[in-house]
């Protein structure tokens, strides 16, 4: 399998915060690869440096064998990697459908974006499939804002999805939405993954990282510790003491533990 | 020489006003504009209380800052608490200077429009130091503005309710989750930002002639003051008002004094392009 | 969501050309041209700072702009005192264009307090510049050739191309809502850094939308310029125009289409009234402060946007009773 994405021995610190240390990461082609690890680990950190949000001291990553170390977010955006944020981020003032509508235009020069009208309609069919399979379609019309907060999660995965991303990463795609959806949202990534799309899933949810990924890298304290099959990784102590010698994540090792 | 003593004396002053301004952002994001106008109500008090009842401009300020201070925050408790939702910053503007206009034409009305200044036996009297003259007003306008700020600073380093303002200045909700009643502190704050308008008004007064559309250019200056110290900072607002004089007062006497008030803005723009937080301001956070 | 529907907009214009034949005091139709300059620049304000949500308290900068370019344009080419006059509208409105691409560079780097504040800051260097420079006259004011029409007729030309002024100004505004730019203009508003990272090009969508309202507001300028006859620097460049522009779009419906429209003839109508009417005092500002105040707190988002919202509570109620009728129970 060839590796997609990959981030290596990436370090960055905040002040005197060493987010990440010497991290290394990779993401199969056609894999769900899960990245867990305690609070405070670095995943988000990871994400954002992989993602262009944020720059690395050291380190480089790749995408799709070119070197994107440090490119700015839109220019990943453009070149195929897609990302949605812990805090659900959605244009709260504009229509469901006017949230698509932004992301369909990255290729495009604001220039021509002045005479250019809104939507048009190849744009408006292909906004409406992805809200159908998110199953939002019919509050296409309404302001995004009065979007649940699950309903939102979900939008934010389409309008990724709308820009035909190769790879996309979640940030907690389950966080604070219940088991139904949960549901709905795994069910989703994996009929978005038989298609060929790449993931990768940050998330506290075990069963959640369990059942759906093919492979899952632990992190602790800015660095990646272990990688493997979820069973691997269950069973490996080093684990388990990463996430025991955090403290606050006792769910977590108590799923971790149980399976 | 002259002018940088000018400087720190005057721009100690405006600092004094600029600081309750940035204050006033720094706890509750509201730009308060109608801070300018306030300073001459304050102003105007002074006046009253000197001209009608014979009390030294001093003395009246034990009057007149506890009561510019009541209308802070009865301003906060009526208007500005009202404030909410994203475009809360930009409706504080717009709220704020519906109220200055309310202040300004009630002054208009009560004062009328005529030019006035305040008075007393050390304005326009100087004393001998170094070989230079030290006006005394600008003197005492110092020593008043050196004393408010460091109860100010002391208020904020050394007592608890100052430590709540300072959590509220650094993260409003976390200061909200540790238990700090935010509305109360912004409430108060309010005050405190509008009573040292009190002072500044005086000591203003004191020093130049006024009328209600004074507080134009008082505001602009005070505006400018605070984003060229960095907006919340209560340092940058005393660095940023000295420097402004003092920059002032130097192109006055070097150059010619038309272009002192310009080159103020001017070193703003030309700060704010290359820092746009201003000097000691925060940068944003950029995304997640 | 209930829009005004094209009729509306018909009927408005229709208003607006016949209202100069019902108006036959110069009074009321100066108060009219007066509003018109208004109501155009605050809709052109809007279709930035309402879109953007950049508010730009240095409009000032553009309507000076234009006021002055006009001057000296007419100087130099030694215009006379007539309707040729008009031509210099639209070159006004260019260098304030001109003016907005270096002024917009600076203020838009900097986030959105700062840039409330730096926009004031860039407006006083012009008007500071204004009154003290030599080549625009100097506190004296620059003048401009008059123009020797009847005193009864005076105002009506300048009314029709003012109209026509903000028509444009409107098709303009109209325009942006419905296209891809207007679109990343509402997302930058609502999350600027997400729309960067979705591929927005925001720098530039930012510059050319401060661009672009900086010439109506020129036009308008310039047509003041010519109306009054004289430019005096304190009132081509005067904040209280910067704050009344915005004013009027928060007060109509910040964002909106409809708003500044709204705003703007009812504000600056009732302004200049009061202010011909109570001339002597400063009662006006004090009644203008709370009417003000009023709608803020009541209204924050603007009339329009309120009224929208009635509407739109109103028929879903009334759909709501008739499916309760539908199924059968009482509503």
């Amino acid at each position: 399998m060839t590796t997609l994405l990959s981030a290596k021995n990436v370090s960055k610190a905040f002040g005197g915060v060493h987010a990440l240390n010497d991290c290394s990461l990779d993401v199969a082609q056609g894999s769900i690869t899960g990245l867990i690890g305690p609070n405070g680990s670095g995943k988000t950190t990871l994400f954002n440096v992989m993602t262009g949000y944020v720059k690395p001291d050291a380190g480089s990553v790749s995408f799709d064998g070119n070197d994107i170390t440090g490119a700015r977010p839109n220019k990943v955006f453009g070149l195929g990697v897609g990302r949605t944020f812990q805090l659900t981020r959605i244009f709260a003032r504009i229509t469901v459908l006017e949230n698509m509508l932004v992301a369909t235009q990255r290729d495009e020069s604001w220039l021509r974006g002045l005479t250019r009208s809104k939507s048009s309609p190849t744009e408006v069919v292909a906004a409406m499939e992805w809200l159908d399979f998110v199953g939002l379609a019919k509050l296409a019309k309404l302001e995004a804002g009065s979007l649940s907060y699950g309903q939102s999660k979900l939008l934010e995965l389409a309008y990724v999805l709308v820009a035909n991303p190769d790879v996309i990463l979640l940030d907690e795609p389950a966080g604070g939405v219940n088991l139904t959806l949960i549901n709905i949202i795994g069910e989703k990534i994996k009929a978005l993954n038989a298609q060929g799309k790449t993931f990768l899933i940050v998330e506290h949810n075990m069963e959640f990282v369990m059942k759906i990924c093919d492979t899952v890298t632990v992190m602790h304290q800015g660095q990646d510790l272990v990688a493997g099959t979820p069973a691997e990784v269950r069973a490996n102590p080093a684990v388990l003491d990463a996430y025991l010698g955090g403290g606050e994540d006792d769910d977590d090792v108590e799923e971790l533990a149980n399976g | 020489m002259h002018a940088v003593i000018d400087g720190v004396l005057t721009g100690s002053v405006y600092a004094l006003m600029a600081t309750g301004l940035t204050l006033i952002f720094g706890v509750m994001n509201i730009i308060n504009v109608a801070q300018g106008i306030l300073v001459i109500l304050g102003a105007y008090l002074s006046y009253t209380l000197s001209t009608h009842f014979g009390i030294d401009l001093f003395l009246g300020l034990l009057i007149t800052i506890p009561t510019m201070f009541v209308v802070g925050i009865v301003i906060e408790w009526a208007f500005v608490a009202r404030l909410k939702g994203p475009e809360k910053t930009a409706m504080s503007i717009l709220v704020t200077y519906a109220i200055s206009l309310v202040i300004e034409g009630s002054l208009n009305e009560i004062y009328s429009v005529n030019d006035v200044q305040l008075s007393a036996w050390y304005v326009n009297k100087s004393f001998l130091l170094f070989g230079v003259y030290f006006p005394y007003i600008y003197v005492f306008g110092f020593l008043l503005a050196a004393g408010l700020l460091g109860s100010l600073y002391f208020m904020l380093y050394r007592t608890r309710f100052g430590a709540s303002i300072r959590a509220s200045l650094a993260d409003q909700s976390a200061a909200a989750l540790v238990g700090i009643d935010v509305k109360k502190v912004s409430t108060i704050c309010f005050g405190i930002g509008v009573a040292v308008t009190a002072a500044g008004g005086m000591i203003y007064g004191a020093t130049n002639t006024f009328n209600a559309s004074t507080s134009y250019d008082l505001i602009s200056r005070l505006l400018t003051i605070i984003v060229l110290g960095g907006m919340g900072s209560l340092g940058g607002a005393l660095v940023a008002g000295i420097l402004m004089v003092t920059l002032e007062d130097l192109v006055g006497v070097v150059w010619s004094p038309i272009w002192s008030t310009m080159s103020f803005f001017i070193v703003l723009v030309i700060v704010l392009s290359i820092r746009p937080q201003g000097l000691f301001g925060q940068k944003s956070a950029r995304v997640a | 969501m209930r829009k005004l529907s094209n009729l509306w907009w018909v009927a408005l214009v229709l208003c607006g050309l016949v209202l100069p034949l019902l108006m036959t005091n110069p009074a009321y139709r100066q108060i009219a041209v007066y509003t018109l300059i208004f109501t155009a620049c605050a809709t052109s304000w809007n279709m930035f700072s309402g879109y953007s949500g950049y508010v730009n308290l240095g409009a000032g900068v553009f309507y000076g702009t234009g006021a002055y370019s006009t001057g000296l344009l007419a100087e130099h080419l030694h215009m006379g005192g007539n309707g040729t006059l008009f031509w210099l509208v639209p070159l006004g409105g260019i260098a304030a264009m001109i003016i907005a691409i270096p002024v917009g560079l600076i203020a838009l780097r900097v986030r959105r307090h700062t840039f409330v504040v730096i926009t004031i800051a860039i407006f006083f260097v012009f008007q500071l510049t204004a009154i003290n420079a030599g080549w625009t006259g100097g506190s004296a004011g620059l003048p401009l050739p008059f123009i020797p029409w009847q005193a009864s007729y005076y105002q009506v030309p300048f009314y029709y191309v003012t109209l026509g002024v903000l028509i444009f100004a409107v098709l303009l505004s109209a325009g942006v809502r419905r296209s891809r730019f207007g679109l990343q203009l509402l997302a930058i508003r609502d999350d600027e850094d997400r729309a960067l990272g979705l591929g927005v090009q925001v720098a530039a969508v930012k510059l050319t939308g401060f661009v672009m309202s900086a010439l109506v507001i020129g036009m308008g300028g310039a047509i003041y310029a010519i109306f009054q006859g004289q430019i005096y620097p304190q009132f081509a460049f005067d904040p209280i125009f910067d704050i009344t522009v915005a004013l009027m779009c928060f007060f109509g419906g910040f964002g909106t289409l409809v708003g500044p429209i709204i705003g703007g003839l009812i504000l600056e109508s009732s302004q200049q009234y009061l202010t011909v009417t109570y001339s002597n005092g400063s009662l006006y500002l004090i009644l203008f402060g709370v009417l003000f105040l009023l709608v803020i707190l009541f209204m924050p988002r603007g009339i329009a946007v309120y009224a929208r919202e009635y509407w739109t509570r109103r028929e879903t109620k009334a759909q709501a009773d008739q499916a309760a009728l539908a199924v059968g129970g009482q509503s």
